[in-house]
């Protein structure tokens, strides 16, 4: 088999019930400390063998054009395309359970901590850790943009103008994928016809 | 006791009502994800009702990415520290049902469709922007430490551990917090 994107569609296996779901999930939440991203992307591609690398670009695709939280949406579609409504629910608090008691005893505690330097300090160091988490995953993920049918070039030009405008100029995110966002659709939309 | 349910200000169901119906309406703004809220919540929880202040509100946002799981967690503290675990329940909610909703309807629609040529060039064409936007998050998380060489340093090293090998985010996210506790970044 010559195409790779098939010969990596064969290793995939799903998980066997909405309780599988449920502890995967749990499990890439309690890691994903300042953002569950780049947890998921190791967890659900590289150890599970769910999804593809461009199947998880894409679920996030959605994730991040649906209203919500990105991370929370993907869990639904994920769960959902695998058991049902019974598998959206499953990642949905596996996702959230154990973080938001975790959450909530933190606040309670805050009063007596945040003061102080080491505490701030702490939050700092995992603060450029976090940053550093979500650029590796962004670059990790590069390599599916090769089987775009816009070519390679034309996605570096979409993902820098992305990355200038919303990274550097700060630019509202709305008007940025309403207008790059239909730019690169309409773009895709011309390639694939042709 | 009542605190812990109700919390400070002792507001009745109706004024829950209004913080989950004004936090529903967000969670369909949130283009971006939940974070991307925070300013208008910040506006109407501090500046417009008075149930937090500034300070209050930036340290519920600080310990929610302290804490594993979700960024959207941030949401919870807030209505935690406005109103106990009723407020829990009264943001939280607000937040997650309209969007995940949304979620459930887009992705069976997608599926269904998903080899029509509107549809793969949907997926084709947001694909780069995904990942701009990514490369922006992480690039506007360091903000807060640019000044410091220490954790300019830390950031591309954790990327090449991510990167080269298959150590857990966990034991880069432990680093980090000891590097800083110790006043290094």
């Amino acid at each position: 088999m010559s195409d790779p994107a098939a010969a990596e569609a064969d290793t995939l296996r799903r998980p066997a019930s909405a309780g599988e779901i449920f502890r995967v999930f749990n499990r890439l939440a309690l890691q994903g400390f300042g953002g569950v991203l780049a947890v998921a992307q190791r967890e659900l591609v590289e150890r599970e063998c769910w999804m593809t690398p461009a199947q998880f670009v894409e679920l996030l695709s959605l994730g991040q054009v649906l209203p919500g939280p990105n991370i929370v949406n993907m869990a639904l579609m994920i769960g959902d395309r695998f058991h049902g409504w019974r598998g959206a629910a499953a990642a949905l608090a596996g996702l959230m359970c154990a973080p938001l008691l975790i959450v909530l005893l933190l606040a309670a505690l805050y009063r007596e901590t945040m003061s102080m330097p080491m505490v701030a300090g702490a939050l700092r160091g995992m603060g450029a850790v976090a940053a550093g988490l979500v650029i590796a995953t962004a670059l990790k993920l590069v390599g599916t943009l090769r089987s775009n049918p816009m070519g390679w070039k034309t996605c570096a030009l979409f993902a820098l103008l992305t990355l200038l405008a919303i990274g550097v100029l700060r630019w509202p995110m709305v008007g940025v994928v309403l207008g790059l966002g239909s730019a690169a659709v309409a773009t895709a939309w011309v390639r694939i016809g042709r | 006791m009542t605190d812990l349910i109700f919390g400070a200000h002792g507001l009745d169901s109706g004024v829950l009502l209004q913080l989950f119906l004004h936090f529903a309406m967000l969670s369909l703004l949130a283009i971006g994800g939940a974070i991307t809220t925070a300013p208008d919540m910040q506006r109407y929880v501090v500046g417009e009702h008075g149930w937090l202040s500034d300070a209050q509100f930036t340290s519920s946002v600080a310990i929610a990415q302290a804490a594993p799981g979700p960024n959207v967690l941030f949401v919870a503290v807030v209505g935690w520290n406005i109103a106990g675990l009723a407020g829990v329940a009264a943001t939280l909610a607000g937040s997650l049902l309209p969007s995940a909703t949304l979620a459930l309807a887009a992705t069976r629609f997608g599926d269904e469709r998903r080899d029509a040529r509107g549809m793969r060039a949907f997926t084709a064409g947001m694909a780069p922007l995904t990942l701009g936007l990514l490369l922006a998050t992480g690039w506007i998380l360091t903000e807060p430490v640019r000044h410091s060489l220490g954790a300019m340093l830390l950031v591309p090293v954790t990327a090449l551990m991510l990167l080269k090998t298959r150590l857990s985010p966990i034991w880069m996210v432990a680093v980090g917090a000891a590097v800083g506790a110790f006043g290094w970044v």
